[in-house]
């Protein structure tokens, strides 16, 4: 085992002294830092090796580390420390580790929260994940090897996540005979990639996390020639987050409004950044109204104060409006609020970024649907390369225009992680696929008011007696939406409804003759489409549409835009073999020779509605039938008076 | 400037993660536990909603089983927090007789692992609070703050949502739910020192005194009723005991000990040698992996 046998706890004092004890570790700070470096750098031998030297190890834990070690261990007879951190049933048959993992340990000074995030490259979005709640990143380095592509990438990672202190760990100098020489090169050559990313510092320590080496007491006698601190030295003194952004302007993104009775309204929320007291004057961003803060209210009594990190329930002196979503700051240095950003994104799924889809986009509180535009550019995170793109893949790193249907409130990510970093949320699975770092906003949308109309769509809808509503007609091409749209808005006029019908073909001879038939094209046709639609929807009209519209993303899209039971999906349902053997225009001949390239249904992907409100199966229903339906169905909801 | 302290960290990461359910979920419930893990998860409730009540439920699955003082505790809590509170006994076990004696890992399995899907299923939770914490075992460590499990509850290591920052995506699809851990990162000492910090009231069981135990298997039971069956030559004697967790009490091995206050306790904890799931059954069935393998079948 290791020379020394150091001990960041004291027994003693535990043992003799216990109320001072839990006096002196009750008013611990908290540092959460992530360990990253290759497969073999040993990463998880050194959380093994702090958990081991604080004491986090019981006895009978140890008991099963040593039998498991002898019996699946990589270290022959000695004690495996990685066996203590590698968790899951699986990783432990592959050797690796494949997910972040969070660790607990304490020193004497401090408590810290370790993340252990995996080396292996499909892994990136793991490694983001872990360094996203991070203070400090170790990177690892094997001795032996030296700065490797994974080094690089890793360090780059940890900048771009913002993390700003970084300790370069240099692993195994046992196997290196403890060479000064050795570890020097590899500062020297790590300090010039470090400067050539924008990296402004970094704490380098010869370490062995086998042995123990300048882990808890520094210098080892192993390193004499060695004069910085410790591991644990040094991350017992840097500085935490939390801490830092006490300094800048107060923000609270509000979480939940807090209504127990008519007398109390309550704005609940963690602190993001800065302090707050009673009387100080707040306003309440986007809505821009002032006010003071009239109490800060918790379950042991109000505070005179509250500091970033806190998580509080404010009330305030004046009745405004203010709910989940909104941003209390302080009144003279508000954040700023914009729709339209340059943000860098990681991609996390397996299913790549599709320009111009909606997603929902989450970010502190308020939840958007946002697009992403074709990326301006991919970074290769070896390289640190901006290679061209249309889209981003799996762990995948590119910098993109993001615009949103709202304004939002932010700050730039170096400022703020709470304001500006978000998710993105895939609006079919839910799947978290992206996180994005917002660099600046690319037009403030302060500029652009929403002018405020005397007439609404209200009065538009009672001068026409009728509640408006969007027909969205959605099949193969050749399945019949136009034949039975065009009959059921003859029936509508027959009936003296305001009606538009708008059709696919019409459409791209005018307002969108300058898109095509790919994915992106598609999409941005359905979204212009169902712009219109919503105007026309809110000038009191019913709008029937005839498109293809093959995407449910798309789809759901423009029923997001809608009011609650406006939006009518209503899928003509046509097998691909009996459209095409109707082949009206001729059009699945020419997909099958090639000379029409992404065709619906032929080499381009119809995804069928799974709970449309509507379905017609033309096989077994005339297009009469089909209207007939359709307009009994429609008027039946909303026209109680027919 | 204030520098926060790591319990004051954690407080406010863990009302954080509360308020985020209570604000996108459509009927959360907190499972309550009784033990000291779910004292703290139910005082952070308390003050992250205050002055309201916690505005959900406290679910306890019962398996009938419990010690006596946990059951006289769980409904002095409800009382005492407004809070409604459901108890649950899956209807099969029960009229089967389920018991820790004669049915062995079957026991846990209907009351708690059905139990608690049964009771889920019924009531349409779609989130459901759960106390346990990253630093009690291995498979636990990587599981996500919002964990999300398919129709039929099962869980997938491999197929978490990523987690990043503080923003917990809570979107599901009809029929699935999330469990949340709001005090993952708490460890076991955070726990006790919050405990004495905010004078939350806990089973007197964690507390050593003399009580009657058997010896069996290497481990001290307490005999809590008379449903304790006692086998040929034991006979129950007075030992200063104390409990590191709670469960169902046959299967529940208590230390002998003298502590008899928080700090004594504690002190006792950070001296001891062995683990904190050690007095349980649970966790050494199934061999190495059987804790995962338990969550991928539902247990919480």
């Amino acid at each position: 085992m290791a020379d020394s046998d150091p001990v960041y706890r004291t027994d003693a004092l535990i043992a003799e002294d216990i109320e001072a004890y839990l006096e002196l570790h009750q008013n611990k700070t908290l540092l959460r830092f992530i360990t990253c470096g290759s497969v073999d750098d040993g990463k998880s031998t050194l959380i093994g090796r702090l958990l081991y030297d604080s004491k986090m190890i019981f006895e009978d834990q140890l008991a099963a580390l040593e039998a498991d070690s002898k019996r699946v261990g990589t270290q022959g007879q000695e004690i495996d420390f990685a066996l203590l951190v590698d968790g899951l049933a699986a990783e432990r048959e592959q050797g690796i580790t494949i997910d972040v993992a969070y660790r607990f340990f304490a020193t004497e000074k401090r408590k810290f929260i370790v993340a252990d995030t995996p080396g292996h490259e499909q892994y990136t979005r793991n490694m983001v994940t872990g360094a996203s709640t991070a203070d400090l990143a170790v990177i690892l380095i094997d001795a032996r090897k030296g700065v490797l592509t994974q080094t690089r990438r890793h360090s780059y990672l940890a900048h771009l996540i913002g993390i700003r202190h970084l300790v370069l760990a240099v692993n195994k100098m046992d196997l290196v005979s403890y060479d000064k020489d050795t570890f020097d090169s590899i500062v020297e050559e790590y300090a010039e990639f470090a400067a050539s990313i924008g990296i402004e510092g970094f704490t380098a320590i010869p370490i062995s996390g086998f042995k123990g080496d300048n882990i808890a007491i520094a210098p080892s006698a192993n390193t004499p020639w060695y004069d910085g601190p410790s591991l644990i030295n040094h991350l017992e003194t840097v500085e935490v987050t939390d801490t830092a952004a006490q300094a800048r302007g107060f923000r609270m993104p509000v979480q939940w409004v807090n209504r127990p009775n008519l007398d109390f309204r309550g704005f609940s929320g963690l602190i993001a950044s800065g302090e707050i007291a009673p009387g100080q004057d707040v306003r309440i961003v986007p809505s821009g109204k002032t006010s003071k803060v009239k109490s800060i209210v918790t379950l042991n009594g109000e505070l005179d104060r509250a500091v970033a990190g806190q998580s509080v329930t404010l009330t305030l002196a004046d009745e405004v409006d203010c709910s989940r979503g909104d941003v209390i700051a302080i009144a003279d240095d508000p954040p700023q609020v914009a729709d339209q950003f340059e943000s860098t994104i990681v991609w996390m799924s397996d299913e790549e970024l599709i320009p111009g889809r909606g997603y929902w986009l989450k970010l502190a509180t308020q939840t958007v649907t946002a697009t992403v535009a074709e990326p301006k550019y991919e970074v290769n995170v070896n390289t640190m390369e901006h290679l061209a793109a249309k889209t981003l893949g799996l762990n995948s790193i590119g910098v993109a225009e993001v615009t949103t249907d709202r304004p939002l409130v932010f700050e730039r990510y170096e400022d703020s992680r709470t304001l500006g970093g978000f998710i993105l949320i895939d609006k079919l699975t839910n799947a978290t696929v992206a996180a994005g770092m917002i660099h600046f906003s690319l037009r403030r949308a302060q500029n652009v008011h929403w002018q405020a109309l005397e007439i609404g769509r209200e009065q538009h809808a009672a001068l026409k007696r009728q509640a408006p509503a969007v027909l969205w007609f959605t099949g193969l091409s050749g399945s019949g939406k136009s034949t039975i749209a065009n009959m059921v808005e003859k029936r509508l006029h027959s009936f003296s409804r305001h009606s538009f019908l708008l059709d696919g073909d019409n459409i791209r001879h005018g307002l969108n003759k300058d898109l095509g038939f790919t994915e992106a094209d598609r999409i941005e046709n359905i979204r212009r489409v169902g712009e219109v639609a919503k105007l026309m929807a809110d000038a009191g009209l019913i709008v029937l549409t005839a498109f293809i519209s093959p995407f449910r993303a798309e789809r759901e899209m423009v029923r997001s835009m809608l009011p609650e039971g406006e939006f009518v999906e209503i899928f003509i349902d046509t097998p691909l073999s009996v459209a095409e053997a109707r082949d009206v225009k001729g059009l699945y001949k020419k997909a099958r020779s090639g000379e029409l390239k992404n065709f619906t249904g032929i080499d381009s992907p119809y995804e069928a509605p799974e709970n449309p409100e509507i379905r017609i199966d033309t096989t077994a229903t005339t297009p009469e039938e089909a209207a007939n339906l359709i307009v009994e169905r429609v008027l039946g909801v909303w026209t109680p008076d027919l | 400037m204030q520098q926060l302290t790591h319990l004051e960290r954690l407080e406010a990461e863990s009302i954080h993660i509360m308020r985020e359910v209570v604000a996108e979920a459509q009927k959360p419930v907190m499972l309550y536990s009784i033990g000291k893990d779910s004292a703290v998860m139910l005082h952070l409730a308390r003050k992250a909603f205050y002055p309201s009540p916690p505005p959900f439920p406290l679910l306890h699955v019962d398996t009938t089983w419990k010690f006596q003082e946990m059951y006289r505790l769980r409904d002095k809590m409800a009382a005492e927090s407004g809070m409604e509170l459901i108890v649950y006994q899956n209807p099969e076990a029960k009229a089967r007789g389920i018991n820790p004696f004669d049915h062995g890992p079957l026991h846990t399995d209907m009351w708690k692992t059905e139990g608690l899907k049964q009771a889920l299923d019924l009531h349409g939770f779609d989130a459901a609070f759960g106390g346990a914490r990253r630093d009690e075992e291995k498979s636990r460590a990587k599981e996500r703050i919002f964990s999300f499990r398919t129709a039929s509850h099962g869980w997938d290591p491999k197929n978490q949502r990523p987690e990043l920052w503080n923003l917990y995506n809570a979107r599901k699809a009809k029929g699935e739910s999330i469990r949340v851990f709001p005090i993952s990162n708490w460890t076991e000492l955070d726990i006790w020192q919050y405990i004495m910090k905010e004078e939350i009231e806990i089973v007197p069981l964690y507390m050593a005194a003399e009580r009657p135990t058997v010896e069996r298997d290497g481990m001290l039971l307490m005999v809590d009723d008379d449903r304790f069956r006692l086998e040929p030559g034991e006979t129950p004697q007075m030992r200063s005991v104390r409990f590191r967790t709670l469960g169902c009490y046959p299967l529940t091995g208590a230390v002998e000990s003298t502590a008899s206050t928080l700090p004594e306790v504690v002190q006792e904890m950070l001296l001891t040698t062995t683990s904190e799931r050690q007095g349980r059954v649970i966790d050494k069935d199934g061999g190495d992996a059987s804790m995962e393998k338990k969550k991928q079948e539902g247990y919480f």
